[in-house]
């Protein structure tokens, strides 16, 4: 099922990470975290195999412990709509160095393709508006997603959420590492922190 | 203030602000709960806490494994109709392995008069030890000081996810009817 008006998941990912320096990037539960890896893996990929609902949450905990440095959470539509709530604690805190940018297929794309809420009603950039993250927008071209990834850099001006819609066909499945010590612990020696 | 023995009835929540700070505890998230909102002003009034509402407990579960990639330590504050909410968000603690307390305020026990509350109160330590979190509990403001230190420690020095029920009989059991 491929729309042609619709961005491709894995090019809106390399274009995010493609200069990124010393961003965090988050990958949340399912295809995200394969499409951080397709993009090359590194010490400061976060790549998440459970705690559904979780990305963002992580997101805002390394924001706040490191507010000097870019942190950048890439989710699906269904594992945000799972921590809807973190829009609001999110909004209340306003870290000024995080940024969320989902990659909406309107679909449950690890189970089965199974439409989630965002393919009727459900609006993530309002929800993310109202709950007081006022950098939030659709984005649909590639150049925007370009000027997104740049925006990343600012970590004065966040906290911001981009809903990027993307085309649902199935990609090559890219795994990264499944030992989440050993994620954690990169990223930490990366920040120069030793093991306890 | 150092743990001791001589903690009145009144200033339990100061014991355990002063065994956080200890520790070097920066990131608080909580749901709010009446057994804990001392501790919670305490929190929201330090300069190197910062205490983060949340919506439901488990987001304060993932804040953690985030705060402690960037560095920080965190605790977890909420009561025990929280610890349900967290359960599978709890699964991130043995794969990310990052230390983890949390201080949960007890309902559903000693006094209960809301049926509501039993149910998960009863489920509380069972729910915290199937999911590989180790119990300990202070009934009285005698033994929170201690049993803090002791939570602590072992929480943050020895990686051994912890939490500490406090107890309905320590915080008082909430009155509305006879």
């Amino acid at each position: 099922m491929s729309k042609a008006n619709l961005l491709n998941r894995r090019d809106v990912v390399s274009a995010l990470l493609a200069n990124r320096k010393d961003v965090v990037a988050i990958g949340g539960l399912g295809a995200s975290t394969n499409d951080i890896c397709a993009a090359g893996d590194h010490a400061r990929n976060f790549y998440l195999w459970g705690g559904m609902g979780g990305a963002a949450m992580i997101g805002l905990g390394l924001a706040l412990a490191q507010p000097k440095l870019p942190v950048l959470v890439i989710t699906g539509d269904g594992e945000m709509l799972m921590g809807l709530g973190s829009f609001a604690t999110i909004g209340l805190q306003k870290p000024a160095n995080l940024s969320i940018l989902v990659l909406d297929n309107e679909r449950y794309g690890e189970t089965g393709g199974q439409t989630s809420h965002t393919s009727a009603a459900a609006d993530l950039v309002g929800v993310a508006k109202s709950c007081g993250i006022a950098d939030s927008r659709s984005i649909s071209t590639m150049a925007e997603v370009e000027a997104f990834a740049k925006s990343v850099h600012d970590v004065t001006a966040g906290p911001r959420f981009a809903n990027v819609k993307v085309d649902s066909a199935e990609v090559e499945r890219i795994l990264p590492t499944r030992d989440g010590t050993y994620i954690v612990n990169r990223i930490r020696g990366d920040l120069g922190f030793q093991p306890i | 203030m150092l743990a001791d023995n001589k903690t009145s009835s009144s200033d339990w929540p100061e014991a355990i602000y002063a065994t956080l700070e200890r520790f070097d505890v920066r990131q608080v998230p909580y749901v709010p709960d009446a057994g804990h909102s001392r501790l919670i002003q305490r929190v929201l009034g330090s300069s190197t806490m910062r205490g983060i509402p949340l919506t439901t407990e488990e987001e304060g579960v993932a804040l953690m494994a985030g705060a402690w990639a960037g560095g920080q330590r965190g605790v977890l504050l909420m009561q025990s109709s929280g610890v349900g909410n967290c359960i599978n968000m709890l699964s991130l603690i043995p794969i990310l392995r990052f230390p983890f307390l949390t201080l949960v305020t007890m309902r559903g026990e000693w006094g209960e008069f809301n049926p509501w509350q039993v149910p998960m109160g009863s489920t509380t330590q069972g729910v915290f030890e199937l999911s590989g979190v180790q119990v300990l509990r202070a009934s009285n403001a005698q033994e929170v000081p201690d049993v803090l230190q002791a939570a602590a420690a072992q929480a943050y020095n020895a990686l051994t996810p912890t939490a500490v029920l406090l107890s309905q009989r320590l915080i008082g059991a909430k009155v509305f009817t006879k």
